[in-house]
């Protein structure tokens, strides 16, 4: 079998995810969802074996499970209360989910519309403003559409850098990364607004705009925009053969109908 | 010699103790060590204008359809595996809740802690830049009197989250209000009694003094009387939460729970029949034959 036309889109997301957590060193990755969570095992496995990982309730893993799978070895206690003391701490790098994220790299996750009786109601703000002004904080959107990538977010839960300036709360904003199933960014555009940092294979920047109710910033020529790196073939060993045997990641990303 | 007191109490003794209008603080996390059989309780009584502080599961989705609550506090509410709380989001959109205040997280806990210090604000970043002050422009921000070589920072002061009750439920506890929880996470269940004026714990089990720390570290033992007002035993009192490691969360029944509260009016209304109109032991009668029903 070929590497190349096997590699599908959640195995370069979740490379991509692994790569937003290769420079952290020794901090705290608490990844919301499916793809940044065995993009964190990924790091943890490859690139970042400093990383120091929870089981997503109260544990603190010595080992690497596959998704899902129960803890093999401890190494602490992580319960919520001890959250916000990392948060407050600051070694932690977060990947949380956004149902909205802006140009200026705010994100909604609390509700749909007009706050005092919103179109949707959704989880509530839950840690994204404590997190986007303590902690490293990075976005991940499986399905890239206008609907998540807005103008202006409804409600802003976690802070983009220019309301983090604005609030005196600058110092410990860093919004890192966004990873969706087309492509990264960051919020490194002008006036801190978002940026293509790569697309993936297969898709083009017009594809990107397309899909994105706002302005998307691009470096020089939309061709200057690099693709993507696929993942290795120890990472693919990795993703397939340890953390996700079952392909639980294709729920989250689905696979192509036909090979591309 | 004289013992400590003996504070048990029944369900219906410690609803009878709340009042209209109460500042009602329900401790757990989301679907997990919830006092469901106090809440059950709450659901079926009179009371009313309640205001709930909660990180919230379904206790705020219940209590928010029986329509107890004037003013909701929380950071989230949720159900795990069911991400979206039906009863909270249909009381949102319907706008029914006259009041909410939506906190971060961490807010919601530096606020609990300056009412457990009986301070009227602890200081911190969260909220900074966040809607969460547009949304509650009520709660205010402080400049630091000192300068640590970033000037006087501006920080958020997290009103204290006073509660006049808190409801918890743990896995143990003695007749005078020791308990211990023997799952992985506290929550922040002592937060929540020393933030009331009383507080209701809920036990699986009461067991006597001796016993709590017999086979348990005694690190476990969360809650000392004197933060205790009564003691409630109720077996299975957190279902269909989890009381690691006496039970995980019944997904069965919270399916079915979601189901009703996000279906029809009928639906709704089949749920609370079956479930929610007798008392403590009538539901769980009425759980025992779901469960014999689905097996």
């Amino acid at each position: 079998m070929s590497e190349t036309t096997d590699i599908t889109t959640a195995d370069v997301c979740a490379a991509a995810i692994a790569d937003a957590f290769k420079d952290d060193g020794e901090i705290f990755a608490s990844p919301m969802g499916m793809l940044p969570m065995l993009g964190v095992r990924l790091a943890k496995l490859t690139s970042n074996p400093d990383l120091v990982i929870s089981d997503g309730e109260a544990l603190f893993l010595a080992g690497v499970p596959p998704l899902f799978a129960k803890a093999d070895k401890v190494e602490g206690w992580i319960p919520f209360r001890k959250v916000f003391d990392v948060v407050a701490y600051g070694k932690r790098h977060v990947m949380m989910g956004a149902t909205q994220i802006d140009r200026h790299g705010n994100q909604n996750i609390s509700a749909i519309g007009d706050f005092a009786q919103p179109k949707r109601q959704l989880l509530g703000s839950r840690g994204a403003p404590g997190n986007t002004v303590n902690n490293r904080t990075s976005y991940w959107v499986p399905r890239h559409s206008p609907r998540v990538f807005v103008e202006a977010v409804d409600i802003v839960s976690g802070v983009g850098p220019s309301r983090a300036a604005a609030a005196g709360a600058a110092r410990f904003n860093d919004i890192h990364r966004v990873v969706s199933n087309l492509g990264v960014l960051d919020v490194n555009g002008p006036e801190r607004t978002l940026r293509l940092l790569s697309v993936h294979p297969g898709v083009t920047v017009d594809q990107v705009r397309e899909a994105s109710g706002c302005e998307i910033h691009v470096d020089g020529a939309d061709s200057d925009v690099p693709v993507t790196r696929v993942p290795t073939t120890e990472e693919l060993l990795v993703i397939r053969e340890v953390l996700d045997p079952k392909g639980l990641r294709f729920k989250e990303v689905p696979r192509p109908e036909a090979p591309r | 010699m004289k013992g400590p007191r003996d504070k048990r109490m029944s369900i219906d003794e410690v609803v009878d103790t709340l009042e209209d209008g109460m500042t009602i603080g329900i401790g757990g996390w989301g679907p997990r060590r919830k006092p469901m059989a106090l809440v059950r309780a709450i659901y079926r009584s009179d009371l009313k204008d309640l205001t709930l502080v909660s990180w919230g599961g379904a206790d705020v989705g219940l209590l928010t359809r029986a329509g107890k609550v004037r003013k909701l506090v929380y950071a989230f509410v949720s159900l795990d595996s069911v991400p979206l709380e039906p009863n909270f989001q249909k009381a949102r959109q319907e706008g029914t809740i006259p009041e909410v205040v939506e906190l971060d997280e961490g807010m919601f806990n530096t606020g609990l802690q300056a009412a457990a210090q009986r301070l009227p604000f602890l200081p911190m970043r969260a909220g900074l830049g966040s809607d969460v002050l547009v949304n509650n422009p009520w709660i205010k921000t402080i400049e630091s009197p000192y300068d640590e070589g970033f000037g006087h920072e501006t920080l958020v002061a997290v009103p204290a989250l006073r509660l006049d009750v808190a409801l918890v439920h743990m896995n143990r506890a003695d007749q005078h209000g020791n308990a211990t929880y023997l799952g992985p996470d506290p929550y922040f269940d002592d937060l929540f009694c020393m933030a009331a004026d009383r507080a209701y714990v809920s036990c699986e089990q009461v067991v006597d003094t001796a016993g709590l720390s017999h086979d348990t570290p005694v690190q476990r033992l969360l809650l000392n009387r004197m933060m205790v007002s009564g003691v409630v035993e109720t077996p299975n009192g957190a279902h269909f939460t989890t009381c690691t490691p006496d039970y995980e969360r019944d997904e069965r029944f919270q399916r079915a729970y979601a189901a009703a509260a996000g279906g029809s009016e009928e639906d709704w209304q089949a749920f609370h029949d079956r479930f929610l109109t007798g008392d403590e032991a009538a539901y769980q009668a009425a759980v025992a034959a779901f469960q014999e029903e689905q097996a």
